[in-house]
């Protein structure tokens, strides 16, 4: 089961807005193998989230989405009818959203909207559905789960509200989860706790996790795999490990030098810090959009980036083929 | 330690309890919410005070009492050894400014920068509008804006340049102390890194006292000097900085800085033991409020609330840690 079984490449966003169009993102290509855990990581503005709701067709008809290859499990997700995506949507890949004060009906009681996706896509009866989503509620580690079938979103903390978002994304038993930064609403103690339960679900389950974040701390614990994101762009992509031992791009290791880490960073030193502001993505995008604010940037940086293989599955998109030198005078 | 004596603390709290009475459901009986449970907490001038802990602490209630918001339900707030009462909120206000968590919410969409830098000069009728347009058009530079931005409005700058402009209103009144409230939770990581520098540089320049009220941790510990952890509405443990991963005392101290993700590869998310959520602060738990997550508990824990006790320079209430209780020893 080590088949790669979602394959994207090409994955290019753009929006129309008054005036141009806005390349959101601009031909990413990824691919997540079964029990694999895809973090992307950028700041926002970069395209992120925007990749997760292209996966889930759920970007409106006015976004066009466009790649050479977006397969899931054979399936081209492109080409799949509205029809089809709805039979896949919840079932085999379901999505955990950020805010769970907001993604979940204030109408509706935790029992009817986790059990909601399942009385749609299976041939159960209401008491098997019932009967799973008081499982899950245990899985997921909420207490009295059966009292809660009647509670309202209202009745519940923000962490418990997270878990019964994630619970209900496994009712099907999806294939696939896509996690939009399920955790940056919460306290660092129940973040630290949803986390787990996510990655262990995962590893039980036999899933794939796409987790979009902003936090490093929380790729460099939970990815298999890493996928930088600036501005629309994968700028670098590997193996956590490799990419947070020899972080190679420019931007990737500006950010982790951002970061406040105790006992490494001097307390009271500066922070490092990456100038500048992210660029317009409106009108025509040429050369490396991280120029702007790169210290590293030289005249070739205008023109063509060449994609550099450091190691097995690593890459990163500089024209500095040598990225490792710079990481040794900055270790020095 | 400074000698109280002869230099009280810039910014002291004694004994500060806040209640609010709150309905639950429509019908619901009013019920007491207790948010500050006799807090005593000194900021020594110079001091970078962290204040830690989960959401519904009290650490935002502490900060608007602070700031003359919310009058204490009972205790007194004093500024340089004097205690202020409540006709003196806009003295407090020149002293004591806030720097607030959302610089999308916190500034007004309606006013020009130039009018949100300058107006606490105008409420306090400092100078003419000629020299309010040169202090504004200063402390723009300080904060690294160009001058170009006073005639712009909020929504067409970037969530750090609004930080900035929120910096520049705090400090346009020279106060003492700045209350930051999360200052850069709402912040990317690239634009919050320039943040806390700016922060740490306009202390040393202006010599400046902070409280710095966050839930993380890596950032609490990068900035103070001191930090203060808060849960249900009591200090549970005051440590200085230089102590907080080797030395704290408090299981819920320890559990948040398990709870702190550093970016190392390979070390899997840390298990904080912490078992479930935060208790709910009309209902708290007997005794020792942390008793129902700790994983160090006793029957003791659940009977009896622990009393402050001194650790290091600082103090910790727990039972583990008080001599008089701790027959069962440390971990």
């Amino acid at each position: 089961m080590t088949d790669t079984f979602l394959d994207v490449k090409g994955l290019t966003i753009d929006i129309p807005v008054g005036g141009g169009t806005l390349h959101a993102v601009r031909g990413i290509d990824f691919e997540l193998k079964r029990g694999e855990v895809l973090c992307i990581v950028g700041e926002s503005g970069s395209g992120k989230s925007l990749t997760s709701l292209a996966l889930m067709g759920l970007l409106g008809r006015r976004i066009k989405v466009r790649a050479e290859r977006m397969d899931f499990d054979g399936t081209a997700l492109l080409d799949a009818s509205p029809r089809q995506m709805r039979s896949l949507r919840g079932a085999r890949m379901s999505m955990i959203f950020q805010e769970p004060m907001t993604s979940l009906n204030p109408a509706y009681t935790i029992g009817d909207q986790l059990m909601e996706a399942m009385l749609l896509h299976r041939d159960v009866s209401r008491a098997e559905a019932r009967a799973r989503a008081v499982d899950l509620l245990e899985k997921v580690g909420i207490t009295a789960a059966a009292s809660r079938l009647g509670q309202y979103p209202h009745q519940l903390s923000g962490g418990l509200r997270q878990r019964v978002m994630i619970a209900m994304a496994l009712m099907c038993g999806p294939e696939l989860i896509i996690a939009d930064e399920p955790t940056t609403a919460l306290d660092v103690t129940i973040q630290a706790q949803i986390l787990r339960l996510l990655v262990d679900l995962v590893r039980e389950m036999g899933m794939a996790m796409i987790l979009i974040t902003h936090d490093l701390g929380v790729v460099a614990r939970v990815a298999d795999k890493v996928a930088v994101m600036y501005a629309g762009e994968l700028v670098e992509t590997g193996l956590a490990a490799d990419v947070f031992r020899a972080p190679m791009h420019p931007y990737t290791r500006g950010l982790l030098r951002c970061i406040p880490q105790p006992g490494k960073s001097r307390r009271g030193e500066p922070l490092g810090t990456i100038r500048g502001i992210v660029p317009s993505l409106v009108g025509e995008v040429s050369g490396c959009v991280f120029r702007t604010r790169c210290d590293e940037a030289v005249a070739a940086c205008r023109g063509t980036i060449p994609q550099h293989w450091p190691g097995d599955g690593h890459a990163f998109r500089c024209v500095h083929a040598s990225g490792a030198r710079i990481a040794e005078q900055e270790g020095a | 330690m400074l000698d109280a004596a002869k230099t009280p603390p810039a910014l002291e709290l004694r004994n500060i309890t806040k209640t609010y009475t709150v309905k639950q459901g429509l019908i619901g009986k009013r019920r007491p919410l207790t948010a500050v449970r006799d807090v005593s907490l000194k900021l020594e001038k110079g001091e970078v005070l962290g204040l830690v802990g989960e959401s519904g602490c009290g650490k935002s209630t502490l900060a608007k009492i602070l700031l003359g918001l919310e009058p204490p339900t009972s205790g007194e707030v004093l500024v340089d050894g004097q205690a202020l009462g409540v006709q003196d909120r806009l003295a407090l206000a020149r002293r004591i400014q806030p720097i607030f968590q959302d610089p999308y919410s916190s500034l007004n969409p309606r006013k020009s920068i130039a009018d949100i830098v300058s107006l606490p000069l105008r409420i306090h009728g400092i100078g003419d509008a000629a020299s309010q347009q040169k202090a504004v058009r200063d402390m723009l530079d300080v904060v690294g804006l160009p001058p170009r931005v006073m005639n712009t409005f909020p929504s067409q700058m970037s969530g750090g340049q609004r930080q900035r402009v929120a910096i520049a209103r705090a400090l346009i009144m020279k106060p003492e102390i700045v209350i930051c409230d999360e200052p850069t939770s709402a912040l990317d990581v690239s634009v919050q890194s320039q943040i806390l520098n700016l922060l740490g540089d306009l202390r040393a320049e202006f010599g400046l006292t902070y409280l710095f009220i966050s839930h993380n941790l890596a950032v609490v510990e990068h900035l103070a000097t001191r930090v203060a952890v808060m849960y249900l509405g009591r200090i549970v443990e005051d440590v200085s900085s230089d102590d907080l991963f080797d030395a704290s005392a408090h299981p819920y101290t320890q559990a948040l800085l398990q709870s702190v993700l550093t970016p190392e590869p390979g070390l899997g998310v840390p298990d904080t033991q912490l078992g479930m959520a935060y208790p709910n602060p009309i209902d708290p738990p007997s005794g020792c409020g942390f008793h129902p997550r700790c994983r160090h508990a006793t029957n003791l824990c659940s009977a009896q609330a622990p009393r402050p006790v001194p650790h290091r320079d600082g103090h910790v209430e727990c039972h583990l840690h008080d001599p008089e209780t701790a027959m069962f020893g440390t971990d």
